[in-house]
């Protein structure tokens, strides 16, 4: 499958060949073939990605190319690796001994590895300095000078503004973003001839994920090494990689040049994966094409709510000039006190229309989630008013107590992240899904048992299931059952704090369809959230982009992603990667210091510490920017 | 830091004035005083009373006067080191305890630290070979000395002790040495001694520790930054040490907090069957003959040992995890 050309001369030049790699899971109820007669190769100097959904195997091909599978692995095939400072010399890492001195001087010597999760790879009790340092520690004779010399070295070379300080800090005082820089380092210090990165930015913000991206570039060029990419990230794939190599359920579907893979997909599972992946192209009213389309069938519940179009302008939810601080408190062994007090949200308003999808975007940190927390009470703001305008009349949100709370929880829902830890592993589906009704003491017994069906049927799951547990799942099965639960007491207002981003591209396609069907079937309004730009731009029908607790720029969807006129704004539509091999991403501008960092920003956007300073203008058609108010429009203006 | 500690120093005084209040309160609520339950016993024997002795002693330890101010007088005492007078052994409280406390705490610092020789290399070998052959060992002879009751074992104990090695039963040390002062001799007897009731009291602790050890290690184990350390190509053992071992130690640093009490109290059943010369059955003794002073004195040592145990953990534990000792303090 491999478009090799002399065969003979090409395998003596590949840096890593795995040929005919095999690997099950010994379990109870036969094994698990994770991997099946999987062949590829690496190039020297060259990044090659891997790419495929979870569960498909990419993983574990990367964990048997380090010797780190657990034991009940079973491994068949070959994994050849011909380290170019050895020339001639090609050992296979299979034959190795587990953990033993051959294989664990390869490791973090001669491939270096990063991982997904900055947040847990690191460990908590060390200091970085002392773990990047240990690599070489295990592999030179370096002094602890010299271990130090070069640790803050490499510091410096991935980003970090001052590395000797940088070198005492604990991971816990780093954000995701420099945490994934300081795993870099660790994985580069011995400078290795293959660098594996699994999914190395997919826990990252979009504006942090183009930095890493273009640090991994900058790097590999630096070093002359090879990456072995394990991506799901199309767009990702298309900005960096010069070879692809596409896994669905173990076994390899289409492998070749970056070129020939995007222009001439052949293999249906790609082109399923590239129609699946939401982009800014689309045109308003066009589908993703799940892989697994999930029918919508709300017939049952309709009966209960009528929509009219009369009410379609209609203000649902009026948010004005929220406010929420948070105050940290840090003090040293002598006693000093540090008080720091962050502005989560900042004289946030918004109004949300009955039936329209309000997108919130913004960077990790930026007070998003927070917003939402508010309007769910679950978060009391300092300051500000919300007033949702129900059927049964306006409710002052932040005041409502006793019966005014608890019709408000009856109006407002809300959808989670992690379908995973949001539902109780405990309760069946049936009590999932009719517990929102005991509480409210809506109907008896088998009225609630119909609906609970009636649910089920709508969002898609067979109505079998219904005693089933949450674990017997997927995750996009039971991010269905989150939203079936948020639906079941007919919301008015249904807040999705990104829904989909713990989800598969293609899982997340059916989910996003579905929320779509429902919307338009029930009449349904959303306040979407989520750091995904396109994601947003697929759902929302107005976005709104938060940057540190503000909402920096409101505008209709077509004009906010094509014409944004914040540089916040620009930066972010920027930084997103397309899937496209004509579009690339233009690395050269990015700002190393962080889309949220004012000072890159025109003087028109910036309070420069004065108070009240900055006000929102509006642009004409829905389109408000938060700049200065002496700020000319028409200067501002897209042209 | 500095600031927290005077804090929490601070802190200790009223918590220790109110375990005094509830200390005396609970001694004083039986009906009658040491006096009584002595006049009792000596009746019950036949004996005459001199009742005029009794009252002119009721006097001397203020019995006659009202519950609060005898309180105050006992806790202004224990301020200047006068813990009061045991009625029991007549003798101040502090010289009945004095010797007892050293072999006490001699006993229970040795019996901690075979707890730890032992639990640590079986927890740690038991969490890495998980569901191995040696691991359902282990676990099996833990559970048999988690099973076994101490005094059971000191019996068996004290039974093939005295046939194979002729040690003397009971005691911690031979009977010619009691009540002599401490000399070379009276050292190595004790020594010789000393193993048995280590082994009694060790095994039931040794194996919940190692069942603890394992479980937390376990939950180490699997966590991506061991992945990491791996990766990086560190040997198997010092990855083990080094990363999970460390993490999984807040559980045993927390620990210190019931542990310092524990030395002085712990094990009285054991000691009972042993007849050893520690405090854990005098206490119970002093609570039965209401002697009041001894055994008020004895509970309120344990509570400033458990105040004292619980703030040193907390400084270790802030010591040893960085995330404790920078991340206090954040309010939601």
């Amino acid at each position: 499958m491999l478009e090799c050309g002399a065969v003979g001369m090409v395998s003596s030049t590949d840096l890593l060949r795995i040929e005919d790699l095999g690997i099950s899971f010994a379990i109870i109820g036969g094994p698990i073939r994770a991997v099946r007669h999987a062949s590829l190769r690496v190039l020297p100097g060259k990044v090659t990605a891997l790419v495929g959904e979870s569960g498909s195997g990419k993983s574990v091909i990367s964990q048997a190319v380090m010797g780190i599978l657990p034991h009940t692995a079973h491994i068949t095939g070959r994994i050849l690796f011909s380290d170019p400072e050895t020339p001639g010399e090609t050992v296979d890492i299979l034959k190795m001994p587990r953990d033993g001195p051959q294989i664990r001087a390869l490791r973090g010597s001669r491939i270096g590895k990063i991982f997904q999760e900055p947040m847990t790879s690191l460990s908590p009790l060390h200091t970085i300095g002392n773990q990047i340092g240990e690599a070489m520690q295990i592999h030179t004779d370096a002094s602890a000078a010299e271990r130090k010399a070069r640790t803050e070295e490499m510091l410096g070379l991935v980003g970090f503004a001052n590395p000797a300080r940088s070198y005492d800090m604990y991971p816990f005082e780093l954000s995701g973003g420099m945490r994934q820089r300081a795993m870099i380092a660790m994985a580069l210090i011995c400078r290795p001839a293959l660098l594996i990165a699994d999914e190395p930015t997919t826990a990252l913000d979009v504006t942090i994920q183009a930095q890493i991206l273009k640090l991994l570039r900058d790097l590999q060029a630096k070093f002359n090494m090879a990456i072995l990419l394990i991506t799901h990230d199309l767009g990702v794939v298309a900005n960096i990689a010069d070879e692809v190599v596409v896994i669905y359920h173990g076994e390899i579907m289409e492998a070749g040049p970056v070129e020939a893979i995007f222009r001439r997909p052949a293999h249906p599972y790609l082109k399923g994966l590239m129609a699946a992946v939401p982009h800014f192209d689309l045109k308003p009213g066009e589908r993703l094409a799940a892989i697994r389309e999930v029918p919508v069938n709300v017939e049952s519940l309709l009966s209960k709510r009528k929509v009219s179009s009369s009410r379609d302008r209609e203000i649902l939810l009026s948010a004005k000039n929220l406010e929420k601080t948070f105050t940290t408190r840090k003090s040293d062994w002598l006693g000093k006190e540090h008080k720091t007090t962050v502005r989560a949200v900042d004289g946030v308003s918004f109004d949300i229309r009955r039936g329209e999808c309000l997108g919130l975007v913004g960077e990790s940190g930026c007070g998003k989630t927070t917003v939402s927390k508010i309007l769910m009470r679950a978060v009391t703001a300092d300051g500000g008013s919300v007033v949702l305008n129900s059927a049964t009349g306006p409710i002052d949100v932040l005041a409502a107590e006793g019966a005014a709370l608890r019709e408000l929880r009856t109006r407002i829902q809300m959808v989670f992240q992690d379908p995973v830890s949001s539902l109780s592993p405990r309760m069946t589906v049936q009590d999932i899904l009719s517990e929102p009704l005991e509480i409210h003491g809506r109907g008896d017994a088998r009225s609630r048992l119909a609906k609970v069906k009636a649910l089920m049927q709508a969002i898609g799951l067979d109505q079998r299931f219904i005693h089933r547990y949450p674990h017997s799942f997927s995750g996009g099965q039971r991010q269905r059952i989150g939203i079936a639960r948020a639906l079941a007491l007919g919301p008015d207002l249904l807040i999705c704090d990104e829904p989909v981003s713990a989800l598969d591209v293609s899982v997340q396609a059916q989910i996003l369809n579905l929320l779509k069907d429902l919307q338009k079937e029930l009449g349904l309004t959303y306040l979407f959230i989520s750091h995904n730009l396109a994601v947003v731009d697929y759902m929302a029908d107005r976005i709104a982009v938060m940057c540190r607790g503000r909402i920096v720029e409101l505008a209709p969807r077509e004009i906010l992603l094509r014409k944004p006129v914040h540089p916040y704004t620009r930066s972010l539509v920027a930084a997103v990667p397309f899937p496209d091999l004509d579009r690339p991403m233009d690395f050269k501008t990015l700002k190393l210091t962080g889309a949220a960092d004012m000072r890159a920003w025109g003087p028109q956007f910036r309070d420069d510490g004065e108070a009240d300073a900055l006000a929102p203008l509006d642009l004409g058609g829905g389109h408000l920017v938060l700049a200065r108010r002496t700020a000319d429009i028409t200067e501002l203006r897209p042209c | 830091m500095l600031r927290y500690i005077v804090w929490r120093i601070a802190v200790m005084i009223p918590t220790l004035l109110i375990i005094s209040a509830l200390i005396f309160t609970i001694i004083e609520l039986p009906p009658g005083d040491y006096f009584d339950s002595y006049i009792a016993e000596l009746r019950a024997q036949g004996e005459s009373v001199d009742s005029e002795r009794i009252q002119m002693l009721r006097k001397e330890y203020g019995f006659d006067k009202p519950p609060v101010l005898r309180y105050f007088h006992w806790v202004g005492g224990m301020l200047h080191g006068d813990f009061g007078y045991s009625f029991e052994y007549e003798l101040p409280v502090r010289d009945v305890v004095g010797d007892r406390l050293w072999l006490t705490i001699l006993v229970s610092f040795v019996t901690i630290v075979f707890t730890w020789l032992i639990a640590f290399p079986i927890g740690m070998y038991s969490a890495t070979h998980q569901y191995s052959w040696g691991d359902y060992g282990l676990t099996l002879l833990g559970l048999i000395g988690l099973a076994i009751p101490n005094f059971m074992l000191a019996l068996i104990l004290m039974y093939f002790a005295n046939i194979w090695f002729g040690t003397s039963i009971g005691h911690l040390m031979d009977q010619k040495y009691l009540g002599q002062p401490m000399d070379w001799d009276k050292a190595k007897s004790i020594l010789e001694h000393l193993w048995i009731p280590v082994v009694i009291i060790g095994t039931g602790g040794t194996a919940s520790m190692i069942r603890r050890l394992r479980a937390n290690l376990l939950d180490e184990l699997h966590k991506q930054y061991v992945i990491t350390a791996r990766a990086k190509g560190l040997g198997p053992f010092r990855t083990l040490v080094k990363y999970p071992l460390r993490m999984s130690l807040n559980f045993f640093i927390s620990d210190i907090g019931s542990i310092l009490p524990a030395i002085i109290s712990g094990a009285e059943i054991t000691a009972i069957v042993l007849s050893l010369e520690t405090t854990g059955p005098m206490l119970i003794k002093a609570l039965q003959s209401q002697d009041m002073y001894l055994a008020g004195s004895f509970l309120m040592f344990l509570a400033f040992l458990t105040v004292i145990g619980v703030l040193i953990s907390d400084l270790a534990l802030a010591l040893l995890d960085p995330r404790i000792r920078l991340q206090g303090g954040s309010t939601k």
